[in-house]
């Protein structure tokens, strides 16, 4: 009776395990993300300064975001949540679907990071470290061989690698930690201003290899170098004084609401009546010129030409401008 | 946690501070039990080596704080704290990472003095007539001791992170545990809690070691102690 009633009991308990296995499977699939790195309503205070105050937003995968912000504005404490090197006082930061609270080693295996002052040990040589770094990271000692003379060349550390740390320039150093932000292969990789001290040179080669690993990976880095941002990031966000203020695609950001502004010049005075069904107009720098905001730059430059062409005008330039980063920067961060 | 262990042994052999450190230790035990007139072992005239096991507790008092002051003092100043942190290892597989590397470092310190058993094997008259037990037992409470010593040098570097600072915690805790409560038993006023005091005192659980008795009792403190002392440190880790 026991034997049946034990069996019996078993059976069902199999038969219920059946019955909700595929919906677990159906809530997995629900849950695969589609973006890589999401940073929730981080708030974080030191004391009675608030680092971060209820930053959010959202890194896809084969992206470049730049992580903009003046010095102190919170850039480094969220690549530090984000890491889980530190601990927010509310929010969360979601990689892959793994939350950085919950399971921060799990999520510490999918992310590459380069702290702000790339911390290494000068003792070691370039080889030694990564391998170091590599074990760390758990992998197989002759996958990491691999993997470390895959890294060299592509870091531009061939001619560095046989020698220690501390006998490495500022520039190699950061290479260094480039390196070791790479090594196990990351899905998310986080670089906390990763080109300062670099020279020219070295500037183009790192960008062009950040550029090279972010096809098919996740890429936030910090910087306030507005050239960089504009060589290699699709995504800008800044920050300041703890606060989201812009977060928007490169190109919308540039050009003002998807709009373009030309600016026309001519040999004769103009009259903004003129070209008054064109969109909004002003005059620029002199009564010679005039500016207009539209929304499809081809079409107005011709337009533009016709009515230079009724009006028997000599057309000086016309000129598309491009919003400056650098002054938007300036234009958001310090209101 | 492997590469962590051996990341830390290379780091002291790949050092001349390390080598100091062992030159030192040993230097000054050589000279305190063979050369030194008022406790050398060839003065003595007994075929033991307790000079050995009196003065290298107060040796170790300096050279365990020595060995473990850098172990996270300096990676917290270096910054390369954060590499540890932000890598797959949890705190307490760091902390069992650098511990063991301190230990097994005390124990490579300690190797040379098998030198010393088997010199006074071979002085004894007849050959061979030492307290076999005796040695083994005091030299398995001085590993026991540096290991509790390891834990607390420990302590001292996540306190801090200066390495000299951490030194003198480990310096003072150590001293504490091992002499101080000893010594503060003799105060008229402790009294009724000197035999509480005494039981607490590593020195008191060393020398019933030293009788060539491994009792379980004094295992389970040295133990308990190492728990504690590395866990106190885990704690103080996760609350920075």
């Amino acid at each position: 009776m026991v034997i049946s009633l034990s069996s019996g009991l078993l059976r069902s308990l199999f038969w219920f395990l059946d019955f909700i296995k595929p919906r677990q499977v159906l809530n997995l699939a629900s849950q695969i993300p589609i973006m890589s790195l999401e940073v929730n309503r981080l708030t974080k205070n030191y004391g009675s300064q608030k680092a971060l105050d209820e930053v959010s937003f959202v890194a896809q995968k084969g992206e470049v975001l730049g992580f903009l912000g003046p010095n102190g504005a919170g850039k480094s404490t969220t690549m530090k949540i984000a890491t889980g090197f530190i601990l927010p006082d509310q929010g969360d930061v979601v990689v892959n679907g793994l939350s950085v609270l919950q399971k921060p080693k799990e999520v510490s295996r999918l992310v590459g990071y380069l702290p702000e002052h790339n911390p290494l040990y000068p003792d070691m040589y370039i080889r030694e470290f990564l391998t170091f770094i590599g074990g760390l990271y758990g992998m197989k000692r002759s996958s990491l061989k691999s993997r470390i003379e895959e890294l060299i060349p592509l870091c531009g550390l061939e001619v560095e690698a046989h020698k220690k740390i501390n006998q490495l320039s500022k520039g190699y150093r950061q290479r260094v930690g480039l390196a070791k932000a790479l090594i196990h292969d990351p899905e998310v990789i986080i670089l906390d201003e990763p080109t300062t001290g670099l020279d020219p040179n070295q500037l183009v080669e790192i960008r062009k290899l950040i550029k090279n690993i972010s096809t098919d990976k996740t890429l936030i880095l910090s910087t306030h170098i507005m050239q960089e941002v504009e060589a290699i990031c699709d995504k800008v966000v800044i920050i300041n004084k703890g606060k989201i203020v812009a977060s928007d695609l490169l190109k919308n950001l540039k050009t003002e609401k998807g709009k373009s502004v030309l600016v026309l010049e001519t040999e004769e005075v103009l009259e903004l009546e003129w070209f008054s069904k064109l969109g909004e107009i002003s005059f620029s720098s002199s009564d010679k010129s005039i500016q207009l905001k539209v929304s499809d730059a081809a079409a107005a430059r011709k337009e533009l030409l016709q009515i230079l062409q009724e009006r028997n005008l000599t057309l000086v330039s016309i000129q598309q401008k491009e919003k400056n980063l650098e002054s938007i920067f300036h234009q958001i961060t310090q209101s | 946690m492997r590469a962590l262990y051996w990341k830390e042994v290379n780091g002291f052999f790949s050092n001349l501070s390390g080598y100091l450190i062992l030159g030192v230790f040993l230097v000054s035990l050589g000279l305190i039990v063979w050369v030194f007139p008022d406790t050398s072992v060839l003065e003595y005239g007994f075929a033991e080596l307790e000079p050995l096991f009196v003065y290298t507790p107060y040796v170790f008092t300096f050279l365990v704080p020595a060995i473990t002051m850098k172990m996270i003092a300096e990676e917290r100043k270096s910054g390369t704290w954060e590499i540890l942190m932000t890598s797959p290892l949890s705190v307490s597989k760091i902390i069992f990472a650098k511990y063991t590397a301190a230990l097994t470092l005390i124990v490579v310190a300690l190797l040379p003095t098998l030198v010393y058993y088997y010199s006074i094997v071979q002085l004894g008259d007849p050959v061979g007539n030492i307290d076999h037990a005796g040695f083994f037992g005091s030299w398995i409470g001085l590993v026991l001791i540096g290991a509790v010593f390891a834990s607390i040098g420990i302590l001292g570097s996540a306190l801090t992170s200066h390495q000299i600072v951490a030194f003198i915690w480990g310096v003072f805790i150590s001293f504490l545990l091992y002499f101080g409560l000893t010594a503060l038993v003799q105060i008229q006023e402790m009294s009724p809690i000197a035999l509480f005091l005494e039981e607490m005192s590593l020195s008191y659980h060393y020398q019933s070691m030293s009788r060539g008795v491994i009792d379980a009792q004094n295992i389970a403190y040295f133990l308990s102690v190492i728990v504690l002392m590395l866990g106190l440190t885990g704690i103080l880790i996760r609350r920075k």
